[in-house]
Formats: C-alpha cells, sequence, structure tokens
C-alpha cells in the first residue's frame, strides 16, 4: 500500500558513483547543469516537467539512482519548490529546474526561503515570454523577475553562463554560494546555451562548501561579521522554529514588533550586499583601450565576443564586459568600465533588463539593443550595431 | 493542561487561541496521542500551513516545527521526509489550508501515499480572516463572503482522500476526545497516508456568525451533530443532512 522507496531512490544498491571522473566530456547544458550539482553534492531534486528545462530533470534522476539518491515530480512547481526548502531543512543540497511560468509559480516559496534563510539552488532555463510564449525559444527576459519577483524583495544571488563548461562550473559555484549565503541562488541559464553541446572538462578536484553548524547556536540571527548564522538540521534535537512570519533569532514569530521586523531585514540584505565583492565575477575582453564597451551576459556573450575580435581585426577600438554575476549587480565594475569608454553598447534578449542598471552606474552613454523574437543576437548584428555607435 | 503534557511544549509559549477554540482542545490530543505512544518528540517534525490551526504545533510544540506557506505545507513535509524517511512528519494545519489553497497538494501525497500524518482541524471557514465561506462550510450558510448563503455543496474530506488512496482516513471531533486520540494513535503508527478530518469548532467565527450562543454551546451544537458511522446506518438521507458522520472510513488493513 505504501510507496516503494526502493522504486523511488534505486535505493543504493548499485555502487555509489557520485561525480563524475576527472575528464573531458561532451554534454548539453542541461546535462551539464545536472552533472554540476551532483558534484556539488545535491542529493534532492524536485521537479515538474517544462520546456527547456526538462533534460535537468531526467538526467539527474537517472544519476540519482547510481547514487542512491531520491528526485520527486510533484504535481506543480510551487510543491516542487516547497519540497526543496522542507529537504534543505531535513539537510539536503537541494535544487529544482524550471522556466519562465514555471519561475513564475514560485515566487511565493523563493521569499519564504529568502527568509527562512534556506539554501536552494534554482536553475531558470529561459525562454521568450511573457506566458507561455515559445516554449522552445530563447529569451532572457527573467533578470529582473529573479531579484524583485516576490514580495518584499530581498537581495539573492543570480548567476549567467556563456558556454557549457560555465553552466556546470556556476552550478557548483551555486551550491557553494547557497549554502555559504543561506539564500536562494539562481542559475540563470538559456534556452540556447542549455540545449548546446559542449566539451566540458571537469577537473580533478572541486572545491565545495557546506553550510556552518553550531550546535545550541540562534539559527536566525548572528553577531559575525557575515551576517550569516549557523543552520542546524530537523532531527538534531534543536527543537528548530522555522518561519515564514517575521522571526528572532531563535524563529520565535515577531508580527508586531517593528524592532524585530527592521533587524531580520536589514540582516537579510546587508548578509548579500556586504559580500557582495566576494561573490561578483565578471570576465573583461580588450577595454584596456577601448572607446566602446559591450556589457552583456549569457549566450548573448558568445556573438559579442566573435564581433569584438572581428572588429579588432580592423583596428576599430571596442571592447566587452560579460556580467557572470547578474544579481547583486556589478554597480563598481560598470562605473569603473563606464568613466574609461565613451559609450556602451547593451545587447539583451529581452525589452531592456540589465540596461537599466547600468544607466544607474555608468557615467558614460549608455545605449540598448534589444531583441525579442526569440532568435540568439547574432555576431552581424552586434557588428552592426557598434558599427553605427563607432 | 496536565503536568505529563507540558513537558511537549516550548517553554515561555501563551496558546494563542481563542475561549472554546477547538484547536486548544486539539493542541492537547494531539500531545495526549504522542505521550501514550511514548514517541520521542525529538524524532518528530511539525509542519504547518497558514491560518489558526497552523498555530498548533507552532511554536508551541517543543520539537522541530516548519511553519510554512499558505496551502503548502504538505509539499514541505514530504521533501524534508522523503529526504530523511526516519523523521516522523505530521502536518496540523486547517481545513482551508489543506483543502482549499492546498487542495492539489493534499491529493497528490495521498496518491503517493508517502509516509505522512495529516491532521485537518476542520473549523468549516476561514477563521483567521474573519470566518469566509471555504469547501467545507455546509451549504446555506451565512459568511461574509456568502452574504445570501454558501450556494455550494461542501468536500468531503475523507471521501476526497480515500478515493486518492490514502491508506487511513477517519473522521473525529475534538468533542470526541477518546476515540481521536486512538485515532490519532493509529495514523501516527500507520506506514502510509494517513489523514484525520478533524471537526474543530470556531466559537468566535462560525459560532457568532451562526448565532450558536456561547464557546460552550458551539462545542454542544458540534458535540449533538456528531454520529459514529455505525449509528449513522439506518438513517434516512434527510436525516444525515443534519448529522457529521464520524468513524474510520480506511483503516490501513488493520
Amino acid at each position: 500500500m505504501c510507496y516503494d522507496h526502493e522504486l523511488m531512490a534505486g535505493a543504493s544498491k548499485r555502487k555509489l558513483k557520485s561525480a563524475l571522473s576527472a575528464n573531458s566530456y561532451y554534454f548539453s547544458g542541461d546535462e551539464a547543469i545536472a552533472e554540476g550539482a551532483i558534484a556539488a553534492g545535491c542529493r534532492y531534486y524536485a521537479g515538474y516537467p517544462i520546456t527547456p528545462a526538462t533534460e535537468i530533470f531526467e538526467t539527474i534522476t537517472s544519476r540519482f539512482r547510481e547514487i542512491g539518491a531520491v528526485s520527486m515530480q510533484m504535481e506543480d512547481e510551487i510543491a516542487s519548490i516547497c519540497s526543496c526548502i522542507g529537504a534543505s531543512w531535513a539537510g539536503a543540497k537541494a535544487m529544482i529546474a524550471t522556466s519562465g511560468p514555471g519561475f513564475s509559480l514560485m515566487q511565493e516559496a523563493i521569499g519564504y526561503a529568502v527568509i527562512t534563510e534556506t539554501p536552494i539552488v534554482l536553475v531558470d532555463v529561459q525562454r521568450t515570454g511573457p506566458s507561455t510564449g515559445q516554449s522552445t525559444r530563447v529569451g532572457s527576459g527573467d533578470i529582473m523577475q529573479a531579484r524583485w519577483g516576490t514580495h518584499g524583495a530581498m537581495p539573492i544571488i543570480a548567476l549567467s553562463a556563456s558556454s557549457v563548461q560555465e553552466l556546470y562550473d556556476q552550478t557548483i559555484d551555486a551550491f557553494n554560494f547557497a549554502e555559504k549565503y543561506r539564500v536562494p541562488v539562481f542559475l540563470m541559464a538559456e534556452e540556447a546555451t542549455a540545449h548546446l553541446r559542449e566539451r566540458v572538462d571537469i577537473p580533478e578536484e572541486i572545491k565545495l562548501f557546506d553550510r556552518k553548524k553550531k550546535a545550541g547556536a540562534a539559527p536566525f540571527g548572528t553577531e559575525e561579521s557575515d551576517g550569516v548564522p549557523p543552520m542546524p538540521t530537523f532531527g538534531e534535537g534543536e527543537k528548530l522554529l522555522v518561519t515564514g512570519s517575521t522571526h528572532d533569532a531563535y524563529g520565535i514569530r515577531k508580527t508586531v514588533d517593528s524592532l524585530a521586523q527592521e533587524k531580520l531585514v536589514t540582516r537579510l540584505h546587508s548578509k548579500i550586499m556586504n559580500n557582495r565583492e566576494k561573490i561578483i565575477e565578471y570576465e573583461e575582453h580588450y577595454l584596456e583601450d577601448a572607446d566602446i564597451a559591450v556589457i552583456c551576459y549569457g549566450f548573448t556573450a558568445r556573438s559579442s565576443l566573435f564581433a569584438i575580435e572581428r572588429l579588432r581585426k580592423e583596428g576599430k577600438k571596442v571592447g566587452m564586459l560579460r556580467l557572470k554575476t547578474l544579481w547583486p549587480f556589478a554597480d563598481r565594475a560598470i562605473s569603473n568600465v563606464g568613466s574609461r569608454v565613451k559609450k556602451m553598447l547593451v545587447p539583451e534578449m529581452n525589452m531592456g533588463q540589465v540596461v537599466g542598471e547600468i544607466v544607474k552606474y555608468a557615467s558614460c552613454e549608455v545605449v540598448p539593443y534589444n531583441q525579442v523574437n526569440g532568435e540568439i543576437i547574432h555576431p552581424h548584428t552586434i557588428i552592426e550595431q557598434l558599427r553605427a555607435l563607432l | 493542561m496536565s503536568i505529563d503534557l507540558k513537558q511537549y511544549l516550548r517553554p515561555g509559549v501563551t496558546l494563542p487561541f481563542c475561549a472554546g477554540c477547538g484547536d486548544r482542545i486539539l493542541l492537547r490530543l494531539i500531545l495526549r496521542a504522542i505521550d501514550e505512544l511514548k514517541i520521542n518528540i525529538d524524532d518528530m517534525l511539525f509542519v504547518s500551513g497558514i491560518g489558526c490551526a497552523a498555530w498548533i504545533p507552532s511554536p508551541n510544540f517543543n520539537a522541530d516545527t516548519l511553519h510554512t506557506l499558505h496551502g503548502r505545507a504538505i509539499a514541505f513535509a514530504t521533501g524534508a521526509k522523503v529526504f530523511n524517511p526516519k523523521l516522523k512528519t505530521v502536518v496540523i494545519s486547517g481545513d482551508g489550508d489543506l483543502a482549499d489553497i492546498g487542495g492539489n497538494h493534499l491529493i497528490h501525497a495521498a496518491r503517493r501515499n508517502i509516509d505522512l500524518t495529516v491532521l485537518c482541524a476542520n473549523n468549516m471557514n476561514y477563521g483567521m480572516t474573519g470566518g469566509q465561506v471555504c469547501s467545507t462550510t455546509p451549504k446555506g450558510v451565512r459568511t461574509p463572503t456568502t452574504p445570501g448563503g454558501n450556494p455550494y455543496h461542501p468536500f468531503d474530506l475523507c471521501k476526497l482522500v480515500n478515493a486518492a488512496g490514502a491508506t487511513y482516513v477517519a473522521r473525529y471531533s475534538v468533542t470526541q476526545p477518546s476515540v481521536l486520540v486512538e485515532s490519532i494513535k493509529k495514523a501516527l503508527q500507520i506506514e502510509g497516508f494517513s489523514f484525520i478530518d478533524i471537526i474543530s469548532p470556531c466559537p468566535t467565527q462560525y459560532g457568532r456568525q451562526h448565532r450558536l450562543g456561547t464557546p460552550r454551546e458551539t462545542l454542544k451544537f458540534f458535540e449533538n451533530r456528531c454520529i459514529m458511522k455505525e449509528d449513522a446506518k439506518g438513517l434516512s438521507e434527510e436525516e444525515l443532512e443534519e448529522k457529521i458522520v464520524t468513524g474510520e472510513f480506511s483503516d490501513g488493513g488493520n
């Protein structure tokens, strides 16, 4: 009568084989994300099939059977993310992958993960929107939603990859950040990279970070400078009080206490913003003497680099800055580049999202280029845009 | 509350329930069941959603508690239980939380038959927000959002969960404390999905709006309506309209 745990888990009868051995592999982006998660120690996955993220679910489920871990197909994306949060408090490194419609459904639970400081990794393989849009075609319209989608939004961490290798690497980074800062971390993948097949080199050693533990310590407050309290697990006898209501350092609900609200929210904000220089990564190309900088992220950075190298051969002074971290935003890097170049071109597969942040911090002229036809932005398009600015 | 049960309460808590609230009675009965079974409360995880009944375990129970989003308690509980099957996981929440906004999670958890115990404190309205209609409010009943009377038939939660595949399904009222405690004990021991629809009267909203009188009279009203299913056999449909049939509807093969 009861569910079959053996069937569900593969029940660890097979030889344990967790992370893949150091070697070169040929993966799709979705497969690389699944392998990165396993290498990072992910042992709980919940999902709901959705294009173009389904292959992550399928790959991790079949790999989980080899290592005796459990993936759950839930009844919807809301249940999926909620079960990941439950599993995280039970001690799991947990992940969920989805695309726009599922990401929208998860927004309330994302806020719950933020206020309860629950480490989870959420992969959003972005497709075109709004609504169902074109499910098999690429877009990057969820960047602002990642930061501001849940009510009363607080800082989170969001990463953006430009290659299959980087999807693998950033999935591991995402778990490390989630554990280190006790925050939901988003991997803002894109259909074009998720369905691309490329070589992935898996190194001998992978650095992993596990959540801090300290028996008896307050799980929701700390005087430590990083602002991140230790995180106990259910079943350790800590008599945990986890709640989505405003709470004190021990999890006691404080529903009308102004000071408790201010203290909690201030710490949730500052534990990410005060550590942002340790979190933010970006990459500069040909910026030393550049007059025009392309500011880009995700798949668009591939086309941008191609365009810049072509124009460099013609002696044009163009360069680029690629954002590997979307949130917290690389404000200082943008401000710095903005003071060195005359113009910035910001190509995006949306109607202008990251460009708004760039305008906030750059002192130079900022020119958006927006393409929302469900296709990647081709190198020749970026060359044309740059030529018009030169 | 007896000294014995106080040991299960978090030091310093003050129970938040209104006078005559069924949830206060239910809190005590759940602890009595745990005490009689001699389960170590440190091995238990209590998951709740949003609403008055969600406050039964959180923060009152001196154990691991997960007070979650409205409607999603079962989904959170599923993740914790599946990742660590050793956690004796109990969901305690209200009817609006579990059956209205969370109805889809309820039927799917019953279908999966994962080893969870779900205790649904059914007060037949949204008590915390002012007594609005919900999926378990009887037909014809006036509430702030159905001023002309509820036009719909209520869910029979036991039929619903039973049909979805749960192992143990029962309905009892807090006005039937002995049989309810035995039922909770059974639900906690059975492997698989167990569900009890627990009639937990709300004198403040439901009682007041239906002019049922004092909290004591409200409890009496429900006590008189509840009959055991064995006694319901000879009654006509009309007679049953006025009754709440209690008992076990799926006993897990025991």
